[in-house]
């Protein structure tokens, strides 16, 4: 019941509030004169304005999930020596959380790397999956040293080796590698069997030596002396 | 719901709320006095499975939350304190892991259910698509939520499926590092995964959740007939003559699917909680390690016949994309079922043998593909064993995949061919 009474009260006020606002205002018209192409207008650039103002509030919530300073910085080049690894062997070097591979490929093994071109789907490298100065038959700076990044250019598993030829692999395995996740298979130089699902050779880092058995992986300007 | 109201009159305490807040005319509206067909048979436990399992993975993971650490320093081991330290520690845990693999088995069955019955069809597409949506967000949770434990399967796991997005043509690369927060899977992409199972997509969840049964209370239930049980109605009451109110009806029989699913639920949590590998796989027990990619890579099960689909199409011109996009579509194309069924009934009781063919093709290569994505990809040569072919398990893959898609692409002409029976003015049992 009282509930009632103050719902009259606001009814009352409201309305002779209205009366005093059209009677000052002289020229109040009819709401059949309302002019729409200036309503139409005000409400299309208030939406406007205000998805702006949305698209400009989302910038710091989209941005905050990109990479952070920190984990940019991260990034770094890596120096690894390489004097141990012995020939027919390979070691596992970390850039930007990446496995990197060096392989100390022997020279039956980079002989091996010429004779199965029909086999692959980018013998030659036309992709650019390297720098161009390892754009050669080697994929590498020199001939019997190979730096690959080891992540597999289908889904992003890391590559399981199988540097010998023969074993698990069946006869016909010349050495190279094999992704356990979805079987895809690489040469001693990384390059894709045709057949595999991964579409393409793998990563060949920017790379350079810094002595004979240092390498420095993610830079290769050269070092000033 | 206004007429409801009307009818509603209740005194004392309960009049005081009902004045404040609409509680009987609710409850009547929706259990009470909602009438549902009388034929509902065991496929129609499985909704309410389904928001059994949603309450209890709710509760068991806010508990989980007390324990757990998302750091990639901590996670791991804080999975274990849980397993080993905390009070019902292993209990919970299991509960949750075991839930998610149940979840879905669930809602599998659920869906074949609306598949057979033709629950999809004119009225429901709504709650159909409401459904495939809980279905998707689902899968996001699941995939979510298995980064957590930060084990080698985890790790790689999530490796594999944010790649995925990075073969979208153009964009790809710079949203799958937008979506990792980093150069690879790290602290930064486990943290906002937590952030995303355990706040954002529940959210989404339950807004589905409600949408779709509000939906479904809007039209009323689909029933093994399909038959429009309200076109037959009592002229004095106005209650569809086939229908039974939800509560005590429904309440109580959904308590028998209850206890059985709990008995299951029981054995599995008690017995084999890891289902040999299937729920929650051995590699995950091994400390996640961005430097070598564990010998067996899979999906967990309810995930493989999407990841066969994967693994089957072959890249096209330098890029895997296609085979992300099939296994999109694979799992999109749910959606466009309401549209795609040109049958003039919906129930397959009432279907003939054309559709009932399909169906069971259907059936079989979800279930293939779901085996195939199972085994590692090193013996997928050895499946098959009487095709000539040295990739055998990728020919029995391709053949299933298309067999997948041909009993959606090709439903509109075998539901409008095929030979139907006629169906009964009203619900035969």
């Amino acid at each position: 019941m009282s509930d009632n009474k103050i719902d009259k009260k606001h009814v009352s006020n409201n309305s002779s509030s209205n009366d005093s606002l059209s009677s000052s205002e002289l020229s109040f018209s009819a709401p059949s004169a309302v002019n729409q192409q200036k309503r139409n207008f005000l409400i299309a650039a208030t939406a406007g304005v205000g998805a702006l103002g949305a698209a400009a509030v989302a910038v710091p919530f989209v941005g905050s999930m990109l990479p952070s300073e920190r984990a940019k910085a991260a990034g770094a080049p890596v120096e690894v020596d390489i004097s141990k690894i012995q020939p027919g062997t390979m070691m596992t070097a970390e850039w930007r959380g990446q496995p990197v591979w060096i392989i100390n490929r022997t020279d039956e093994m980079t002989a091996e790397l010429a004779k199965h071109d029909d086999e692959l789907s980018d013998p030659n490298c036309e992709v650019a999956q390297q720098p161009a100065y390892c754009k050669n038959a080697g994929r590498s700076i020199k001939p019997n040293i190979a730096v690959v990044v080891g992540i597999c250019t289908h889904l992003g598993c890391s590559p399981t080796e199988k540097l010998q030829a023969g074993g698990d692999m069946g006869e016909n395995w010349t050495g190279g590698f094999f992704c356990p996740c979805h079987g895809s298979k690489f040469d001693l130089a990384g390059r894709v069997f045709k057949g595999s699902p991964a579409p393409i050779n793998l990563v060949v880092p920017p790379y350079q030596y810094l002595s004979e058995t240092t390498v420095l992986i993610g830079d290769d300007t050269k070092a000033e002396a | 719901m206004a007429q409801d109201k009307a009818q509603t009159e209740t005194n004392g305490l309960m009049g005081w709320v009902d004045a404040r807040l609409p509680v009987t005319s609710f409850v009547k509206a929706h259990l009470t006095e909602y009438y549902a067909p009388k034929n509902f048979n065991f496929w129609y436990f499985f909704g309410s499975l389904a928001l059994l399992i949603l309450v209890l993975q709710i509760v068991t993971g806010i508990f989980l939350t007390m324990h757990y650490k998302p750091d990639a320093q901590q996670a791991f081991a804080s999975v274990e304190y849980i397993m080993r330290d905390v009070f019902g520690g292993n209990i919970i845990r299991y509960m949750h892991s075991t839930g998610a693999s149940m979840f879905f088995v669930v809602i599998y069955l659920h869906m074949f259910r609306g598949i057979i019955y033709g629950s999809y069809r004119t009225p429901r597409e709504l709650i159909w698509l409401f459904g495939v949506g809980i279905f998707l967000v689902l899968m996001g949770e699941a995939f979510f939520g298995y980064l957590l434990p930060w084990g080698q399967m985890s790790y790689w796991g999530a490796q594999v499926i944010v790649n995925l997005f990075a073969t979208i043509p153009f964009i790809g690369p710079d949203l799958s590092e937008w979506l990792r927060g980093d150069y690879l899977i790290s602290d930064a992409t486990l943290n906002r995964f937590f952030a995303f199972h355990v706040i954002a997509l529940p959210f989404v969840l339950a807004g589905l959740v409600a949408v779709h049964l509000v939906a479904l209370h809007e039209v009323g239930s689909n029933n093994p007939d399909g038959i429009e049980i309200k076109a037959k109605k009592d002229k004095k009451t106005g209650i569809p003559l086939d229908g039974i109110p939800f509560h005590p009806y429904y309440t109580v029989k959904d308590l028998v699917g209850v206890v059985v699913f709990l008995i299951v639920f029981a054995s599995i949590l008690f017995f084999a909680p890891e289902m040999g590998g299937y729920f929650i796989e051995a590699n995950n027990f091994i400390p996640a390690d961005p430097l070598k990619t564990p010998a067996h890579i899979a999906p967990v099960w309810y995930f493989t016949p999407y990841y066969s689909i994967l693994r089957a199409v072959p890249p096209i011109m330098n890029s895997q994309f296609p085979g992300v996009a099939a296994m999109g579509l694979s799992v999109m194309v749910f959606a466009l079922l309401p549209w795609l069924d040109k049958s003039p009934v919906k129930s397959i009781r009432y279907r003939g043998a054309l559709y009932k063919r399909w169906l069971a093709a259907f059936v079989v290569s979800f279930l293939i593909l779901g085996y195939l994505g199972t085994v590692p990809s090193n013996v997928w040569g050895q499946f098959g064993s009487w095709l000539g072919s040295a990739d055998r398990a990728t020919v029995v893959a391709r053949f299933f995949t298309a067999v997948y898609f041909l009993f959606f692409i090709l439903m509109p002409w075998y539901t409008a061919k095929d030979k139907t029976k006629p169906v009964p003015e009203r619900v035969v049992g």
